[in-house]
């Protein structure tokens, strides 16, 4: 499914946040947004996901207007993985993946309190896509981070979208992790858009960047064509050197010290 | 999945007891509880008796002329404040497990949002200052009920943004609205020139069931039982938004839209609640988490059985309310804390359920 964000201001107690933004994501590819704290990045994930509603422009899949339909319909096609993950009450893993199913139910699953049996099957096959089903019965509290992120990752499955929209996936996590997190969802084959802080992480697994600075882009296109010293030091203030990975061949970057300056 | 496993050497799976056998046990141990609400007293009814009058009751048998007197007891007035026990317990129950997720804040209650110590200004100008006098018996209920909608938008008012009603404020604008509420109550039961008034307050503010009759029962079982059945049909929508106003909205869910008819029929079932039986603390805070230590926390499950634990708790509460200092009775607010606070520490202490905190 493709996703185009067409000319997206958010404006936030009078302040504008992001503006005129415009982003593609074709169906299957992996979109990266990066760019420094406070650019926007996270601002511009939850207009997509339906947390915010853009002051201005729109948010298209497939053509149809996100915030136009309805917000069942919308959460069928698209899901995300926000960035809190504070759970106050102590759901189990497999609560959490059920909850992937809503969008698909009509009212409240009556009463018992179990989901049907096509429902359960999906979830039990979306904890095991991930290799967490022998989490399904702990409290998602007591997972570890790494545990946590691929038990949301099953929830998102769950919802059967055809979107994934990730906001800052590997935080926290160890370099470990951060691999298998980002390996899982270029495998899921969705059209996915992540934002991102580690640009070799970015440039290794995204087919497309969009590099935001001050609420706009600045830059988009393939890892190799916008991961340019120059733009890096314009944007984050960072002097950087592009290598070219032995084995995979991505471009990857390597910094210098600010204090070598 | 790769060659990255985590060690499994985690806390063990969460024991979680079957739903419908657990409902069926309440349901069936909520019917004996209610004939012993019946049944025990102060005035000496026989078992024997209260079972004959029950049945003659509810299937339009006969009784002897001179059986009246018992059977008014039974029918007229014990029977009415059991059901009323029942009815109150539940509401309070499923209101609190509401309350805690859409504030999303384990130490809520029905009362955090204002709304009691609003209908508490409401009845104590009916007991104190002899308000509202031409309304007869009805002036306490209604008063109370009035004022506790008034607290409601009162609320709602202070606490609405553009982006819709959010926990921290919603908690903060009933807190301190309570506050300016329980001061004008103080402020009257200070001024008020009968003791024995003041006591009426004071039992008031506790929580009593002792002026249920019949007339009272309808308005806050119907209330109630909406109240339930709302509840129930969002339970899977009250576990996204548990997880955050974030994960919601991505689940299709508008959080802001679902917070505030949350908050319209939370406050509603506690105005219809609090309006029969004062505020009667602890229920709404312990029953859900008695209930999620036993089922856990997903709402589908919870919602179905506290409404049952909480009115099975709030008969036997009452039953002691009436027979430990009889012929005198106590406030059952009094008792819901006594019986409450042990019983919820223990199952604390026990562990393996974290309150929605730390462990």
């Amino acid at each position: 499914m493709r996703v185009d964000v067409e000319g997206v201001t958010v404006e936030l107690a009078g302040a504008r946040i992001v503006e005129d933004i415009a982003l593609r994501a074709d169906s299957g590819q992996v979109v990266g947004v990066v760019g420094p704290n406070g650019s926007g990045k996270s601002t511009l994930l939850r207009c997509t996901y339906r947390a915010l509603r853009p002051a201005a422009g729109t948010v298209r899949l497939d053509g149809d207007d996100l915030h136009a339909m309805d917000a069942r319909a919308g959460a069928r096609r698209l899901a995300a993985l926000p960035q809190e993950s504070a759970a106050e009450f102590d759901f189990t893993a497999a609560e959490v993946v059920a909850m992937g199913r809503l969008p698909h139910q009509r009212g409240g699953t009556l009463l018992t309190g179990r989901a049907s049996a096509a429902d359960a099957a999906l979830c039990a096959e979306a904890l095991d896509r991930v290799g967490a089903a022998h989490l399904a019965g702990r409290g998602f509290r007591s997972l570890s981070g790494g545990e946590k992120q691929r038990v949301l990752i099953a929830r998102a499955l769950a919802q059967q979208p055809r979107v994934l929209v990730l906001d800052e996936p590997t935080n926290h996590l160890d370099i470990a992790h951060q691999l298998e997190v980002l390996s899982l969802v270029r495998r899921s084959g969705l059209t996915v858009l992540a934002a991102l802080h580690d640009l070799n992480l970015a440039a290794s697994h995204c087919d497309l960047l969009y590099v935001l600075d001050g609420g706009r882009v600045v830059a988009s296109g393939p890892p190799r064509d916008v991961l340019r010293p120059r733009l890096l030091a314009e944007v984050f203030g960072v002097r950087a050197h592009r290598v070219t990975h032995p084995v995979t061949g991505a471009v990857q970057l390597l910094f210098d010290r600010i204090d070598q300056e | 999945m790769s060659a990255i496993t985590t060690a499994a050497a985690g806390p063990p799976a969460l024991r979680r007891l079957p739903v419908p056998a657990s409902a069926a046990v309440l349901v069936l141990f909520l019917l004996v509880s209610l004939v012993c609400g019946v049944g025990l007293g102060a005035s000496g009814v026989t078992w024997g008796e209260t079972l004959h009058f029950l049945g003659a009751g509810l299937t339009g048998g006969t009784i002897r002329g001179d059986e009246a007197g018992a059977y008014a007891i039974v029918w007229e007035i014990r029977l009415p404040r059991a059901v009323l026990a029942a009815v109150v317990g539940a509401g309070l129950a499923s209101v609190g497990v509401a309350v805690q997720a859409m504030v999303r804040n384990a130490l809520a209650d029905p009362f955090v949002l204002g709304v009691s110590s609003g209908a508490a200004v409401g009845a104590n100008a009916v007991l104190l200052l002899g308000a509202f006098a031409a309304l007869g018996v009805w002036a306490l209920s209604v008063s109370a009920f009035v004022s506790a909608l008034a607290a409601m938008v009162l609320v709602y008012l202070a606490a609405r943004t553009a982006y819709g009603l959010t926990p921290l404020r919603l908690v903060l604008a009933g807190t301190a609205l309570s506050y300016g509420f329980s001061a004008l109550t103080t402020l009257m039961v200070f001024r008020a020139e009968r003791g024995e008034a003041a006591r009426a307050a004071m039992m008031w503010l506790l929580g009593s069931l002792g002026g249920a009759t019949w007339g009272s029962v309808p308005l806050a079982a119907v209330t109630v039982l909406a109240g339930i059945l709302y509840l129930g049909a969002r339970a899977g929508r009250l576990n996204a938004l548990a997880m955050g106003d974030e994960t919601a909205a991505a689940l299709g869910v508008r959080p802001g839209r679902l917070r505030t008819e949350l908050f319209v029929v939370t406050a509603a079932v506690t105005a219809a609640v609090v309006a029969v039986s004062g505020a009667i603390g602890f229920v709404g805070l312990m029953v859900p988490h008695v209930v999620r230590m036993l089922v856990g926390a997903d709402h589908r499950r919870v919602l179905v059985l506290a409404p049952l634990a909480g009115a099975v708790l709030l008969v036997w509460a009452d039953i002691v309310s009436r027979l430990l200092l009889a012929p005198a009775e106590i406030p059952v607010g009094v008792v819901t804390a006594v019986l409450g606070v042990p019983c919820f520490l223990l199952l604390m202490r026990r562990g393996g359920y974290a309150f929605g905190g730390g462990r």
